[in-house]
Formats: structure tokens, sequence, C-alpha cells
């Protein structure tokens, strides 16, 4: 039998959050995480949390697993389990709604700055705006995030400062569109970047690389975003 | 709130530069130094060492990249700890209070240095 730890809140009911301790039968089997949620589910009905493609493209069950972030529905058993202990947390930093369920808003609020959409007022081409292949490649390891937020919610410098730094998921987000090729507003984007919170933050220990489940590397981008700065301002 | 008037440059491009060209300095400097006094001195040579203006306008470079230093790294600890969002009400003035005090200690240091180094 697995030893399972949850994290529970409602706060209709509870005056504070506690942790519960479950004993779910794996069988033996290496399930993923989500799987032993959805046992837990079906023991008692009123464990809430998000999730829906159960495979690692939506970003919607992001959650604290044995003291890593990380997606419950492709995160094995095996990579977080030790001494047949599974701990379940929210992801930290954020508002609790209930349970495993966060309040995203701060974390949005920040992709919503970086204003995650190309920018361009040339009069569009006839059929589409062609980049080559080597300026196709620039975005390679960028485009790929699904905004799950496991990385900014490990991240101490999103902790203490939720309202001014960007956080890794944001920031990739900005050099992503700071490397396209299409994209005419670099020189804005760079100019409302250049504060002392919303890059600067960054001091580069690598929280979000460790726990991104796309293996993608904020540390770079924000590396990138600040030399586009520097060159900018020099 | 947390807001950006404290901190050194204003930019943040500016403080992270000023962070990694201080840092650069001082190494130079506790090396230099360091090196000078591993291979053995006296009050004779040390106070030749001293009395060469080179010597003060490095040790003087080095005194002031310090108190830069300080000044961006220990503005990056108190906008993280000391704030509203940490403490409530009282974290923004107590924030305050820690700048102040570490903005007299490092302006201490920088004249009282100048006056060690030139021997006013």
């Amino acid at each position: 039998m697995l030893q399972v730890s949850i994290y529970r809140y409602n706060p209709e009911s509870d005056a504070e959050p506690y942790m519960q301790d479950v004993q779910v039968d794996t069988g033996g089997k290496d399930l993923m995480v989500l799987d032993v949620m959805e046992m837990i589910k079906a023991q008692d009905t009123s464990f809430v949390y998000r999730r829906s493609c159960r495979e690692g493209v939506c970003g919607s069950d992001g959650v604290n697993i044995n003291g890593l972030n990380g997606l419950a529905c492709i995160t094995p058993l095996s990579d977080r389990v030790r001494d047949n202990k599974l701990v379940l947390r929210p992801l930290p930093g954020l508002p609790v709604i209930r349970d495993l369920v966060v309040d995203m808003s701060m974390f949005y609020a920040q992709y919503e700055k970086v204003q995650p959409y190309l920018q361009n007022d040339t009069p569009a081409p006839a059929i589409e705006r062609l980049q080559s292949p080597e300026e196709r490649e620039k975005l390679d390891g960028l485009y790929e995030c699904i905004l799950c937020a496991c990385c900014s919610t490990s991240c101490p410098s999103f902790w203490w400062n939720p309202d001014r730094f960007i956080g890794p998921a944001g920031l990739l987000q900005a050099y992503r569109f700071l490397a396209d090729s299409r994209d005419t507003a670099t020189e804005e984007r760079l100019a409302k970047l250049d504060d002392p919170f919303s890059v600067f933050r960054c001091h580069g220990i690598q929280a979000c690389v460790n726990v991104c489940p796309k293996g993608l590397n904020p540390t770079r981008a924000i590396g990138h975003i600040r030399n586009m700065l520097l060159t900018r301002a020099t | 709130m947390v807001t950006a008037i404290t901190s050194m440059g204003r930019s943040g491009l500016h403080d992270w530069l000023m962070q990694r060209v201080s840092a650069v300095i001082i190494l130079a400097y506790v090396l230099y130094v360091g090196g000078v006094v591993a291979s053995g001195v006296d009050y004779a040579s040390w106070k030749a060492l001293y009395s060469q203006t080179w010597m003060r306008i490095f040790s003087l470079l080095a005194l002031l990249s310090f108190g830069a230093h300080a000044w961006v790294g220990l503005w990056s600890v108190f906008t993280d700890y000391l704030t509203e969002r940490m403490l409530g009400a009282v974290g923004d003035k107590l924030r305050f209070l820690a700048q102040a005090l570490s903005a007299v200690i490092m302006f201490t240091y920088i004249v009282w240095g100048i006056q060690i180094l030139w021997g006013l």
C-alpha cells in the first residue's frame, strides 16, 4: 500500500489547511501520480484538483509532488516516491482555492504583461509572412510552453514579488516574441522590461529549468533577454 | 508597496551591470591584497605599498565598488523579505529603515576609508 499524504483545504468548512493521510493500493504498478489522485477521488469525492487531457499537453494538473513541482499525469511514481511515501501539495506561492486547486490570476497577469502575441503593423503580404528555417529554429524551446505554472511557482523570486517579477513562464514567452523575426515591436517590448523587477529579479538559480515538464529552459531565455537589453543600451 | 525608487540606478540593467563590474573589481583587489599578504609583509612594506597613489586609487575603487555592490545586493534582499506581502503593514517601514541604516553604514565606511587611505 502506497502511503499518500494530501493537502486538504475547503474554505467553507476548514479553518485552516491540513494534511490527510490516505492509503492507496497501486497493485505494485508504476502508475502516474494522476492515477493515484483518481484512485483517492474514487474513495473520497470531496478531494479536488484540476486535470484535463491526462497526457501532459493541457497543463492543468501541475502540483507539488514530494516537494518538486510537476504534471501529475506524466510523472511516474518511480520518479518521486521514496520510502513508499507520496506527498501532494498545491503549487507553492499562489493562493489556494480548495485542496490542490490554486488561483492562477497572478500568474496569468504576468503572462498578459508581456503581450504574448505577434505584433506587426506593416501591411500583410498576400499569402503569409515568411520565415527562413534558421529564423524559425530560434523559436524552438520557446513555443512549446503549456503554461502549467510549474516553473514560476517553484521560483523564490516569483514567490516574493509575484506582482512585479514576470516569472520564468512569462519571460520565456517574452523572449519567444522578441526572437520572432516577424514581430516588429522588439523595441517597445524591451523598453517595458528594463525596470529592476520584471526581468532582473531572476538570479539564475534555475529552479524553473529543474521542474519544467516540457524540458524547456527559461533561464537561458532570460539570459537572451538580458543580452538584448545590454546591446540595446550600449 | 515595493517600488524601484530606492534601487541604485532605477534600471534593472544598470544595477545588474553595476553588480557584475563591482564584483570583478572587488575580486581583483582581494586577490591582489591576498597575494601581497601571503607573500609576507611587515609594517614598512605595507606602509610603502599604501603610500603609492595607484594603490590608494585601487583601494578607493574597491571600496566604492564594495558600497555599490552592497547597495544593489541588499536592495534585492530587502525588497524580497521586508515587504508588506511578507510582514504586513510594518514591512514597508522596516524596509525603509533597513535601507537607511545600510546607507549610513556604507557612507561611513567610504568616508572613513578615504581618511585612512590618505592619512587625513
